[in-house]
């Protein structure tokens, strides 16, 4: 039996994932990892999470899309009142359940937002979907700003604008989601990791992965193929819309309050740096930039207040040194070969 | 009704300074095409050194908007050629990525040299103020300068692009860099004074922003920078006078919005106008449609 290129690569992007995660449970339960870098492995699993499925929009669909910190805030927000919801409204004490469930509700949200969102902005192209994106983040965090929910019992209450709604505040306008019971874990964020792998590598490799990945690489001829051009940008859309839901939702279960502003356009902008710079559309390039970009600002702790300076700068030169037509005939001199990045093989294995 | 003249009037003039910064934007956009997300950034830095000059120096005003200015040119200038000029040949994205890494950077130095607590800018033109109505409503003279400098602005603007050798160079190198060069044209030299005039043009937009909200922090450019590319590419992004129209519309929306409809929801008013008008104008309000060859 002959087995897939695609394949065997997706095997290793599985293992390295799972070899990571055994290699961080080893450090955490032998006492060798730092406390201040146990606290950021949910964190990394959300942003790994993150960078992935907007790769998918980004690199496989081929949109720039700079509001994806919005429907991490949907998520994290429903999520936040689902878990809430259901431990004062049904008495769901087990923790596992209960994260699984704000999480699909998260997820569900977000989509639901993406389908809103998605329709309109996919009718444009270029840069004026990248504003529109943006636009619509903004929008998301600011309607946020104003949304107020309660718990009366197991009645949820809702008002816009209004902070005067009775029982339990959960969501405080402003003030954002208050009194969260921290139910996230590191085993489920890996979870949601090897899920979210499982969803966009699945859907890369099929059939309308292919067709999404037409529509990228040349939207008149894939037309004239007969590809629904609308349907399958949707679908890579919303698909990474439900999953950043399912990140936001863990995310936000990860703190005891989450404020909109914390998915400002910057949100937006940092997950859009792990994915150029883990390589566009190369999802394992995805997961390996956020997890050292997440990490990086931790080690540059030496430098104290000139960590981002430096990470500006690190930034700035690595874009210069791998996209420097200059540069790049200097590594073609030493490299055997131009490797070149994987989405353009992606679609056509053999 | 005087209420609603002076909120127009105000949107006018938040409007105007939108229009300043947007017309960097959109020059750069034009000319370069690339969204350069560090612009927001220059205006913070050009209202630093403005605040600094008049603070620490005791310059006049007049004098420490033109040391703004300079410097600002300068960095525009240095931003282009260390950052941009590498990667002209590269991928948008990257080119994206970079203005982005470029603005931080701004941010975090401008974080290091002057710390994040707000600065208090001083009013810099105060001559006193216009009354009409009986004292009802009052314009104050920052207003009125930031609506003068924005027409100036404008007219001198049109004219450069339209009669000198440089501004009809800068728009054959927007047309069509590669036609451009081979009509001896220097591109890179064209492309930086782009970036020079953008940035001095930042610098009076940081001074005029500054003045009329006098607050001012490493993050002070962020928002309006946002704002500001909202309006370029609300008034059909590389076009000059689709700049000005689109600042000055979105200036109003988002006044009159915070006043008669919600505060907090002025910026969403703002972005889902924007979002309505590209629907219908996909290329902005005097954006050129482009027609796709096959």
């Amino acid at each position: 039996m002959k087995i897939k290129k695609n394949t065997v690569q997706n095997v290793i992007t599985y293992l390295i994932v799972i070899a990571a995660f055994v290699l961080c449970q080893w450090l955490i339960s032998s006492g060798r990892m730092t406390r201040s870098l146990k606290g950021q492995m949910i964190p990394i699993c959300v942003y790994v999470v993150m960078a992935i499925s907007l790769n998918l929009v980004v690199g496989i669909s081929g949109e720039l899309s700079l509001g994806h910190a919005g429907f991490m805030s949907i998520g994290a927000f429903s999520g936040a009142i689902a878990s809430a919801w259901l431990l004062g409204g049904f008495h769901m004490e087990n923790e596992g359940i209960r994260l699984l469930l704000s999480m699909i509700v998260g997820g569900v949200f977000a989509g639901i937002a993406g389908v809103l969102i998605g329709v309109p902005v996919l009718r444009l192209r270029g840069d004026y979907l990248a504003i529109v994106t943006l636009a619509f983040g903004e929008i998301i965090r600011n309607v946020l700003n104003c949304l107020y929910f309660s718990l009366d019992g197991s009645r949820l209450h809702v008002s816009f604008n209004n902070p005067n709604i009775p029982g339990t505040i959960l969501v405080n306008g402003p003030a954002g989601a208050t009194g969260i019971v921290k139910i996230a874990t590191f085993t489920a964020g890996f979870v949601l990791i090897l899920f979210t792998l499982l969803v966009v590598l699945n859907l890369v490799n099929s059939r309308s992965g292919r067709a999404i990945m037409a529509t990228r690489d040349n939207r008149i001829a894939a037309e004239a193929m007969g590809i629904n051009v609308t349907k399958y940008k949707m679908m890579a859309f919303v698909t990474a819309a439900v999953l950043a839901g399912m990140a936001g939702a863990l995310y936000g279960l990860n703190f005891s309050a989450v404020t909109a502003s914390k998915f400002k356009f910057d949100t937006s902008i940092l997950v859009l740096v792990f994915v150029v710079l883990g390589g566009i559309g190369n999802i394992r390039g995805s997961i390996i930039a956020a997890t050292l970009l997440t990490v990086l600002p931790e080690l540059l702790r030496a430098f104290s207040d000139y960590r981002m300076l430096v990470y500006a700068i690190v930034l700035i030169l690595v874009m210069l040194a791998t996209n420097n037509p200059s540069m790049r005939s200097l590594y073609a001199r030493f490299l055997p070969k131009d490797k070149t990045p994987a989405p353009a093989k992606g679609g056509t294995e053999t | 009704m005087v209420s609603f003249l002076r909120f127009l009037i105000n949107g006018i003039s938040l409007g105007s300074v939108y229009a300043i910064i947007a017309l960097g934007y959109t020059m750069v956009y034009g000319i370069a095409k690339m969204l350069n997300f560090a612009h927001g950034d220059v205006i913070m830095v050009g209202a630093y050194i403005a605040y600094c000059s008049m603070q620490y120096l005791g310059m006049p005003a007049i004098v420490s908007v033109l040391a703004a200015m300079l410097v600002c040119t300068a960095m525009g200038i240095i931003i282009e050629g260390l950052a941009y000029r590498p990667l002209r040949s590269a991928p948008k994205l990257a080119v994206l990525i970079t203005a982005i890494g470029v603005s931080y950077f701004l941010q975090n130095s401008a974080l290091l040299i002057w710390s994040s607590n707000p600065k208090v800018f001083p009013s810099v033109f105060d001559v006193g103020a216009f009354r009409a109505f009986g004292g009802e409503l009052m314009i104050t003279s920052e207003t009125i300068l930031t609506i003068v400098a924005n027409i100036v602005i404008m007219i001198a603007l049109t004219t450069f692009t339209g009669k000198t050798k440089v501004g009809k160079a800068m728009r054959a190198v927007s047309e069509d860099r590669g036609a451009a060069q081979l009509m001896g044209i220097n591109v890179n030299r064209t492309i930086s004074i782009t970036f020079a005039i953008g940035s001095a043009l930042a610098a009076i937009a940081g001074v005029l922003l500054c003045s009329a909200y006098p607050t001012l922090q490493p993050t002070t450019g962020s928002m309006p920078g946002i704002k500001a590319f909202t309006a370029a590419v609300f008034g059909g992004i590389g076009s000059i006078p689709g700049a000005m129209i689109g600042g000055l519309m979105l200036g109003v929306i988002e006044i009159l919005g915070k006043a008669y409809i919600s505060t907090e929801l002025g910026d969403a008013i703002v972005f889902a106008v924007l979002i309505i008008v590209l629907l219908f104008k996909p290329a902005g309000l005097l954006g050129k449609p482009v027609n796709e060859k096959v």
